[in-house]
């Protein structure tokens, strides 16, 4: 069986793009992954992986923030 | 009191306990494999919703041929036990089970709490790709009593002889977004179905995301006043957050009549002269 595992498992949620972004991140082995979801509905905006937590989630909010914040409200 | 079928639902340790067990398959699928690259349940096939799962061109399910492809790539065969699991709560999971029950396959079953219980419990994750032996499986012809389409629900909402759940997020079901921040727009107005109940369909999970217990689940709905006398018709924005509910309200509820209405809101919402609602749930 693998001795891979997730570790250093976190969840938060931010405001990105001007909506509520659920963001993840966890490490794999030597690989930082970090996921940026949308929390209602759920849905995978952005993810980013790097050498170190900071690096993924760089990656991954700064293209959850653009994608979330092209979304039109219709008032 | 325990889900309508149990079944159709293992849990994290049991799919642990079975990775090296030849009869059963266990595949992550998502919307792509990015996650599935990432790292997955060990001896995991990763079916990808977007080019694996849907007939893109005729905006369907799989034909039967295709399905049974990928069915015979991946190894299984009639008898095979099929674990699926995914990201955000088995939102795309929900989908390949759908589609496998209304093509025959029996043997199928979702992981409660999918890729998201998995990781949160720092269990065993792989890198390598797994190698099935290829199978002759034969796929049935499909049999789609689980699934609406618009020419069968449109007298139905006109008559109010269903209850149709809106899965979709409370900003989608007003009216104010046409999409999931975030996402593509597939449509032209916002809005809901007449007569439509708002249930988002991740409020059937909990936050590590299991299922709801069968009691909660049936406060949820019935809250909403969705109960069993009449057919209750599941959509969303293109089929897929519906098949989730579709799940839950067939197998871990047992509605008897439930079906997924996977022209959705993209379908719907495009329609010259159909009627709609705006506003939130009153």
């Amino acid at each position: 069986m693998s001795d891979l595992k997730a570790e250093e498992h976190q969840r938060e949620e931010r405001v990105l793009g001007g909506w509520p972004a659920g963001v993840t991140t966890y490490r794999i082995g030597e690989t930082w992954i970090c996921k940026v979801d949308n929390v209602s509905p759920g849905a995978t905006v952005a993810r980013g992986r790097g050498k170190t937590r900071q690096e993924a989630l760089e990656i991954a909010t700064t293209a959850a923030a653009r994608r979330l914040a092209a979304t039109r409200v219709h008032r | 009191m325990s889900y309508a079928r149990p079944d159709s639902l293992v849990t994290t340790a049991w799919v642990e306990e079975h990775v090296d067990d030849p009869k059963v398959l266990v595949v992550e699928v998502d919307v792509d494999t990015n996650a599935y690259d990432e790292g997955h349940v060990p001896g995991a096939l990763a079916w990808n919703w977007t080019t694996q799962l849907c007939d893109r061109h005729l905006r369907d399910i799989l034909p039967r041929a295709a399905l049974e492809e990928l069915l015979r790539a991946s190894g299984a065969t009639p008898d095979t036990t099929i674990v699926l699991y995914g990201d955000n709560n088995n939102w795309f999971a929900a989908w390949a089970f759908w589609q496998l029950e209304m093509y025959g396959h029996r043997n199928v079953r979702l992981m409660n709490g999918g890729r998201t219980k998995w990781l949160a419990e720092g269990r065993p994750l792989s890198l390598d790709a797994a190698t099935p032996t290829r199978s002759a499986y034969v796929v049935p012809e499909v049999d789609e009593s689980q699934r609406i389409f618009l020419d069968q629900l449109r007298p139905l909402v006109e008559k109010r002889a269903v209850y149709l759940v809106d899965v979709r997020s409370p900003g989608e079901f007003s009216g104010e977004i046409l999409s999931p921040p975030g996402l593509p727009e597939t449509c032209q107005r916002g809005g809901h179905i007449p007569g439509a109940a708002s249930v988002p369909w991740a409020t059937a999970c909990n936050a590590d995301g299991t299922f709801k217990s069968r009691d909660e689940l049936e406060a949820l709905y019935g809250g909403k006043g969705i109960a069993d006398d009449k057919p209750i018709v599941a959509y969303c924005r293109i089929g897929e957050r519906s098949s989730h509910t579709w799940f839950v309200l067939r197998h871990l509820l047992g509605r008897r009549e439930v079906t997924n209405y996977d022209g959705s809101w993209t379908e719907w919402g495009n329609l010259v002269r159909a009627p709609i609602e705006t506003g939130p749930q009153k």
